[in-house]
């Protein structure tokens, strides 16, 4: 924000350092004013999310606050009642997304978006085999070679830190903590720009959590793939997040750095949620 | 007057059994299903004097097409004297008094159960086939709607799923009958239950094939000369079963599709699947004059023509080379 207006002293007084990426690139995404109705319940209710590449962006709220369907929302997997919805990719950058038909929609779910569930039957087919859930993400892109599958999905499997020697064990064999690396190991398979995480380590112990969470951060580190989280758990958003926003009611209460939100929380809510947890 | 004077006279059931309704209604359906290759096309299906899951789809589409000039074949995993077999071919006879056969040369029509003729069908010939289930995406998408979208968008990605689990668990294509097919380069179909072996004999074929479920009113065709591909990894070719070692214990023929007979001692023997095609051997080596039919597959295990097969005529010449 200062070094247009004289990028001159910034450089002389910082010389080492970069311009905070928020600076220097447009964000990946930008959706305002998401709105969404289940009848008569305003479940979203006017948010905007705009996160920047290779940034985590947290969302936090109590069960029913939302959360979960804006992340439905920005996965285009139901209709939004309002609002627009940016992904600045080339080919896709002036376009609105919800007002894409259901097969561009299906394409930019499948190229740009991957997603990790919380409850991994939603996300995994229980009774194929691992590699096999990741090699049906390179499937629908046509990919019709046996020998690429394999060796892409291996790969996939492995940048998600999952066992190797277990590749071909179907999920329903495998512990929580294995079945959420086969969902990661499926939603980058195709290297996406964003990747939401619904819950990703709800319901894992929470050494378990702590290694899930390891592997995000290094994904994250490796790929610079834009990240949004979703979660109850503030532990989770402090150790992964670098924004975060608090929604209550389908509405953002409070948005702003996790450090920041976390320390000195200005909304009654957002202090309520952080004593709760402290 | 009463009602009673005013309605039909009796006469017991009507030509082939079906209302005219009911067969004006299926013909039309099997057009439909000619017109869009491997489309399935919902269908209102009747109530037989047979019990569904025993050949009632077939059944309605023979009934709704047989003459009184045709001559019907009916065969059951290849067999022609099976009690399924035999008693659908005397209702048919009995109903619409076309004559029978089980000479696949001479007929017109052939209903069948999980096999094709080991001889090539011919133009006008007509292939009614039963089938159980006639949705090939159900393994992979249990909810029927949403398997008819995935049909209407041509998005058939996950069917290789199917394919992939199979190698990876296997090393191989498993799966043995009804493997899935692409016709006419757009729907992906169920072909019944035929052995892979017989699935090449829809490819191009002269005959028309009609496919029909009763329990599940579904109906669906191949046209005369029509593509019909099994859906294949580029890098692992589809391929037949090799039965190349086996040999008829009747009548000494190799590769034909065989059925293996076990014996006390833990042994097999086998035998031809087609007992019509068997019967004209036999009656052929007693010195009766038959005229025995060209097959799709010669006596090297070659198919009659260039199809999608290539792979595995290679792989036999390999050996020899």
């Amino acid at each position: 924000m200062t070094d247009t207006s004289n990028p001159g002293a910034v450089v002389k007084s910082h010389p080492m350092l970069d311009a905070p990426i928020i600076n220097r690139v447009p964000p990946l995404v930008v959706a305002r004013n998401l709105t969404k109705y289940y009848g008569s319940i305003k479940a979203v209710d006017g948010v905007d999310v705009i996160a920047y590449p290779g940034e985590i962006l947290g969302i936090v709220g109590e069960s029913g606050s939302g959360k979960s369907t804006v992340l439905r929302l920005l996965n285009l997997e139901e209709p939004a009642n309002g609002g627009v919805y940016h992904l600045q990719i080339n080919s896709l950058a002036n376009t609105n997304l919800f007002d894409l038909d259901r097969f561009d929609k299906r394409d930019v779910r499948v190229h740009h978006i991957g997603i990790v569930y919380q409850n991994p039957h939603l996300g995994l087919r229980m009774r194929y085999s691992a590699s096999g859930n990741v090699a049906e993400r390179l499937l629908i892109t046509g990919e019709r070679t046996f020998g690429t599958l394999r060796s892409k999905s291996n790969a996939s499997l492995q940048a998600s830190e999952f066992p190797i020697d277990r590749v071909d064990d179907p999920p329903s064999v495998l512990s929580g903590g294995m079945q959420q690396r086969v969902q990661l190991a499926k939603a980058i398979a195709l290297q996406p720009e964003l990747l939401l995480l619904d819950e990703p380590t709800t319901g894992l112990d929470v050494s378990i959590q702590a290694t899930v969470l390891d592997t995000l951060k290094r994904i994250q580190r490796l790929r610079t793939i834009t990240m949004i989280l979703v979660s109850h758990d503030l532990g989770v958003i402090r150790t992964l997040a670098d924004r975060v926003m608090v929604m209550r009611n389908g509405r953002v209460v409070e948005q702003g750095l996790t450090d920041q939100i976390l320390e000195d929380p200005q909304d009654p809510y957002t202090q309520q949620l952080v004593h709760a947890k402290l | 007057m009463s009602l009673i004077e005013l309605a039909q006279p009796n006469q017991g059931y009507s030509y082939a059994f079906l209302d005219a309704f009911a067969k004006r209604e299926l013909r039309r359906r099997i057009l439909k299903g000619i017109a869009i290759p491997g489309y399935q096309v919902p269908y209102a299906s009747r109530e037989l004097p047979i019990a569904r899951g025993w050949g009632t789809g077939g059944l309605q589409v023979t009934l709704s097409l047989v003459g009184p000039d045709d001559t019907v074949k009916v065969i059951d995993q290849g067999a022609d004297d099976s009690v399924n077999a035999a008693n659908l071919r005397r209702f048919i006879t009995r109903m619409s008094g076309a004559e029978t056969t089980t000479d696949a040369n001479q007929a017109t029509i052939i209903q069948s159960r999980h096999r094709i003729t080991e001889e090539i069908l011919r133009e006008g010939q007509t292939l009614v086939l039963q089938v159980p289930n006639p949705e090939p995406l159900r393994r992979v998408e249990p909810d029927m709607a949403k398997a008819r979208i995935l049909h209407a968008d041509a998005d058939y990605g996950q069917m290789w799923l199917v394919l992939y689990e199979q190698l990876v668990r296997f090393g191989r294509y498993i799966q043995g009958a009804s493997y899935p097919v692409m016709v006419h380069e757009r729907f992906v179909m169920a072909p019944s239950p035929i052995p892979r072996w017989d699935t090449p004999d829809l490819h191009q074929s002269a005959h028309l094939t009609l496919l029909s479920a009763g329990r599940e009113k579904r109906l669906y065709a191949v046209p005369p000369y029509t593509n019909v591909y099994p859906l294949e990894f580029t890098d692992v070719p589809f391929e037949v079963e090799d039965q190349s070692e086996w040999a008829c214990r009747t009548t000494g023929e190799r590769n034909k599709f065989m059925n293996e007979l076990p014996q006390d001692d833990g042994s097999s023997v086998f035998e031809l699947s087609d007992t019509g095609y068997m019967e004209k051997l036999v009656n052929h080596q007693r010195g009766e004059d038959v005229t025995i039919g060209t097959t799709y597959y010669d006596s090297e295990g070659q198919f009659y023509h260039d199809g999608y097969l290539k792979p595995r005529r290679s792989r036999q010449e390999s050996p020899d080379a």
